[in-house]
Order: structure tokens, then C-alpha cells, then sequence
């Protein structure tokens, strides 16, 4: 293993404010919110300070600062937001705007569980209910991946063949709040590695004035969704590619999903955020009694990398999907459902369990993902989904 | 004068990202065709006063090098006013409304 440079001591939300001060966007828009606040609370002082030429704009809700941060963008800024929970929630309504005008906004995305009952702690049902917005998704298992990952959503959103806005999620207070080391790269690399945001069209530029966002009826706006799905599809082969160049100048290289001792796998576990970080303390643990038994972590939800989930699953008997949020569907969450969905092509199919954990920042324990394990390799799973750590 | 455009629906492939439009602008369409009336210029009544410029509601006047060189047709939609606010010379128009010919 490479020696390690330049290592900080920073919390998720301490690490998603350092990689906007180096992106130094033209604009930024927010309001605050539990357990995102930091983010712009601290990204306010670089402007504050002088470390950033950033225009801050201190908005009267979240509403508002999407609509800032689309404003600004369409007119051609590079513009950020931080939220959380209700506050992405507020969004809602902006978030199809933002991607069907094809606007490349990050928002630094703290994931907390949605009202009601009121809670400020980490579940992922706030993104899950903009998983058709049209924003692409990126969640972060630890600090370091919400660094990295929030200056390659720069170049993946802005990339031509993309021009989609992303959230870049950490799992609240578990990743938000936690103090980790993180290696962080020279201000001037970042400035490098980013560049500069040069729009195609944008609407200060008065030598070539156009209208955005007109109505668009029943003669065009199908043509133009096509166009939008389109670009989420093309977005695949652009997240990993900027996540091998991130790799190659930097030594973290990423991709759509991160497999973890599946080659000789029997019983696996899908999982996203910071869970995957727990599971990977069970299966070294479960290793060692002689369980073959892995873990594949979701990085990108939007767009869904189901060629690789099948290519990784294809040869494991039993599969177990763990998922933040129900869904309400009255069967199975959405990220087991969207594994199940693309496992179906498989003429062998792996046997497909389903678990929703963690509501509302309930702790998710080695000791229960070890039984999760114990289950899928005990060969007596169903299609019921089951609540871990719920009291019956 | 822009040559005039007729609208034709382009596929996904083709259409400009997201809701792109380019400036509205009647330059490259002939509004002009349902004029009833149309408005002539006798040049040797103009003072040059350029009233039928400043009061035309369709910018149909064409002006050169500060001069009234006549109408552009293409967008004159024949509403009379720059024949109204002529003042003309002795009083002579300068601008007098024709029937359009069908």
C-alpha cells in the first residue's frame, strides 16, 4: 500500500467543504440543515476569508437554493448547494428542473431520515426519493470517498455527453460527524484536475441569446426526455472514466460499484454508504472461519450500473440486498428491487433475500450484518424483506 | 434579410440540449402576408423626418445612414400609422395607404 500524503484530520462534512473550497465554484446558494449545515456553515468562512471568490447566497430555503444555484448555472455558473433530509425534500420540485434543463449542479447531500415522525439522524430515504428526478447519485462510504467524489461529480456532471446535476450523499452523523484521516490533495491539483467550467450555451452571453425552460407540449418535450434518459445512460462510461483518471493522478481510482472478496463468494450483500465500511469488518471476520462470503457496494445508484452488478453476482447462490429506506411499495425496497430487476436476465439466478435496516440512524451492528451472513449461507431465506434491529 | 424559415420537427438527435430555443425573432419569418392595406412611400414629399420609424410597431421602416428608404414588406402588417403621423411637406403626404392586390 502506498504511504499516504498530506493526511488531514477532517469530519464529512468538514472533508465536502475542503473539496468546495478547492472547486471554488462561482456560486454557491443554501440554507442550513441538520447534519449538513457544516458543509456551507464552513464553506460561508473560506468565502468570509477571502479563500474562495465564491458569491454566497444565504437563501430563505431550500426551494430557493436549488432555484439560485439553477439561475446562477444557467447563466453560466459552476454552482453548488449542501442539504439534507426535508431540505433535499423542498428541493424535490427544482431537482427535475435542474436536470431536464441539463444543468450540471453538486449538491453535498448529507443523508437523514425524512418526517414523520421528526428525526435528524442517517437513513437514506431523503435521495431514495429523488431517485427519479434525474440528478445522478453517488454515495460515500467514508469521508475520504465524499472528497473525492465531490470534486469528480465536477467533471462528470459538466462532462458534454452528461450535463446532469449529482448528489454526492454521506450517511448522517455516521460519516457527517465522524472524525476520520483523509488524505487531501494540493489545492492547485484540484483547481487542475477540475479546470474550469465552460458552458456551451449560457444565458449571459448576449452576443448569443437564447430562452430556457419554455413550455414544452406534447410536440417536444418527449424528444427532450428522450435526450435527458439519454444522457443518464451515457453518464456510465463517464463516471468511470473520470474515476480511473482520478486514479491514475491521484492512486484512488473509483468506479460505479466496489466489490469486496466476491471472486470465490458463495453468499454476498449489496449495500450502499457507510454500512459497506461495517460489512467489510464481518466478512474479514467471517473469512477467517472459512465463510466464503463477500460484499458488493453500490457507489453510483443514478445511473444503476447493472451490467456490472450482474457481471459481480453472477456466480454467487445467494444474495442479500440491504436497503436504508423502504419504499412503501408494499414489497421490496427500491435497491433490492433494482437488483432483483437486473439479476432476472441471468439464466442462472442467485437466490435474492431482502433487508431493510437503520431507520431513522438505528445503529446497524457487526453483529447483526454477521447474522445477515449466517442466514443467506444457512440457505433459508424467502422473499419476505426483513427489518433488522426492529422491535417486534 | 434572413431567408425565411419553415418549422420542421427535429428527432432526439438532432434538437438542441434540453429546452434550448434560439432569441425569438420575427426577422426570419414573413408576418407581413395578411396585410389588407399597404403603406407607399413618395419620396418627393419625405422631409426626412423619421416619425414613420420612430412610431412603427413592426420596425418596418428601413433606414440608411439616417435616411427613410422605404418599407420592408416582409413584416409590415399595413396598420397605418406611419401614414397617420406623416407630416409631409406642404401638406402632401409623404406615406399614403394602397389596397393590397390578391
Amino acid at each position: 500500500m502506498p504511504e499516504k500524503k498530506n493526511l488531514k484530520a477532517k469530519t464529512g462534512n468538514e472533508a465536502m467543504a475542503e473539496a468546495m473550497r478547492q472547486i471554488n465554484p462561482d456560486v454557491v446558494a443554501a440554507y442550513p440543515i441538520t447534519p449538513a449545515t457544516e458543509i456551507v456553515q464552513i464553506f460561508s468562512q473560506f468565502v468570509a476569508d477571502g479563500l474562495v471568490n465564491t458569491e454566497f447566497v444565504a437563501v430563505e430555503s431550500e426551494h430557493s437554493a436549488l432555484s439560485a444555484c439553477i439561475g446562477a448555472s444557467a447563466a453560466g455558473a459552476r454552482a453548488m448547494t449542501g442539504t439534507s433530509s426535508q431540505g433535499l425534500a423542498l428541493m424535490y420540485e427544482m431537482m427535475y428542473i435542474a436536470a431536464g434543463l441539463r444543468l450540471p449542479i453538486v449538491i453535498a447531500e448529507v443523508n437523514r431520515a425524512l418526517s414523520a415522525p421528526i428525526n435528524i439522524h442517517g437513513d437514506q430515504s431523503d435521495t431514495m426519493g429523488a431517485r427519479d428526478s434525474g440528478f445522478l447519485q453517488i454515495y460515500c462510504e467514508n469521508s475520504q470517498e465524499a472528497y473525492d467524489s465531490m470534486i469528480q461529480a465536477v467533471r462528470i456532471c459538466e462532462h458534454p455527453d452528461v450535463l446532469l446535476p449529482a448528489t454526492v450523499s454521506t450517511d448522517g452523523f455516521i460519516i457527517s460527524h465522524c472524525m476520520e484521516a483523509i488524505e487531501m490533495l494540493p489545492d492547485e491539483q484540484v483547481k487542475e484536475f477540475v479546470g474550469s467550467y465552460k458552458p456551451k450555451n449560457w444565458l449571459l452571453d448576449v452576443d448569443h441569446p437564447f430562452t430556457l425552460g419554455a413550455i414544452d407540449l406534447q410536440d417536444y418535450y418527449f424528444e427532450h426526455k428522450r435526450q435527458e434518459i439519454e444522457a443518464m445512460r451515457k453518464a456510465t462510461k463517464v463516471i468511470k472514466e473520470i474515476g480511473k483518471e482520478f486514479g491514475q493522478k491521484f492512486g484512488r481510482s473509483y468506479d460505479m460499484i466496489e466489490t469486496y472478496k466476491l471472486e470465490d463468494a458463495e453468499a454476498a450483500i449489496v449495500v450502499l454508504g457507510s454500512t459497506a465500511g461495517t460489512a467489510k469488518v464481518v466478512i474479514d471476520e467471517m473469512r477467517k472461519q472459512g465463510k466464503k462470503i463477500g460484499m458488493l457496494k453500490i457507489r453510483v445508484f443514478r445511473p444503476f450500473p447493472f451490467d456490472d452488478i450482474r457481471e459481480a453476482l453472477k456466480n454467487v447462490k445467494v444474495v442479500g440486498v440491504m436497503d436504508r429506506h423502504d419504499g412503501y411499495n408494499g414489497y421490496v425496497p427500491p435497491v433490492c428491487s433494482e437488483v432483483r430487476s437486473c439479476l432476472y436476465e441471468l439464466d442462472k439466478k442467485p437466490k435474492i433475500a431482502s433487508y431493510v435496516y437503520g431507520l431513522g440512524g438505528r445503529d446497524i451492528t457487526v453483529e447483526m450484518i454477521t447474522d445477515i451472513y449466517q442466514e443467506l449461507l444457512s440457505g433459508k431465506t424467502d422473499t419476505n424483506t426483513k427489518y433488522i434491529g426492529v422491535r417486534e | 434579410m434572413a431567408d425565411i424559415k419553415v418549422e420542421k420537427k427535429k428527432g432526439w438527435k438532432d434538437l438542441p440540449a434540453c429546452d434550448y430555443l434560439e432569441a425569438g425573432s420575427a426577422a426570419a419569418f414573413e408576418t407581413g402576408d395578411w396585410r389588407s392595406e399597404k403603406p407607399v412611400w413618395i419620396p418627393e414629399n419625405c422631409i426626412q423626418c423619421l416619425f414613420c420609424w420612430v412610431y412603427c410597431p413592426d420596425s418596418s421602416v428601413i433606414v440608411k445612414d439616417g435616411q427613410m428608404t422605404g418599407f420592408d414588406y416582409k413584416h409590415c402588417k399595413g396598420c397605418g400609422i406611419c401614414a397617420t403621423e406623416c407630416p409631409g411637406k406642404k401638406g402632401n403626404k409623404a406615406i399614403k395607404m394602397e389596397a393590397e392586390k390578391k
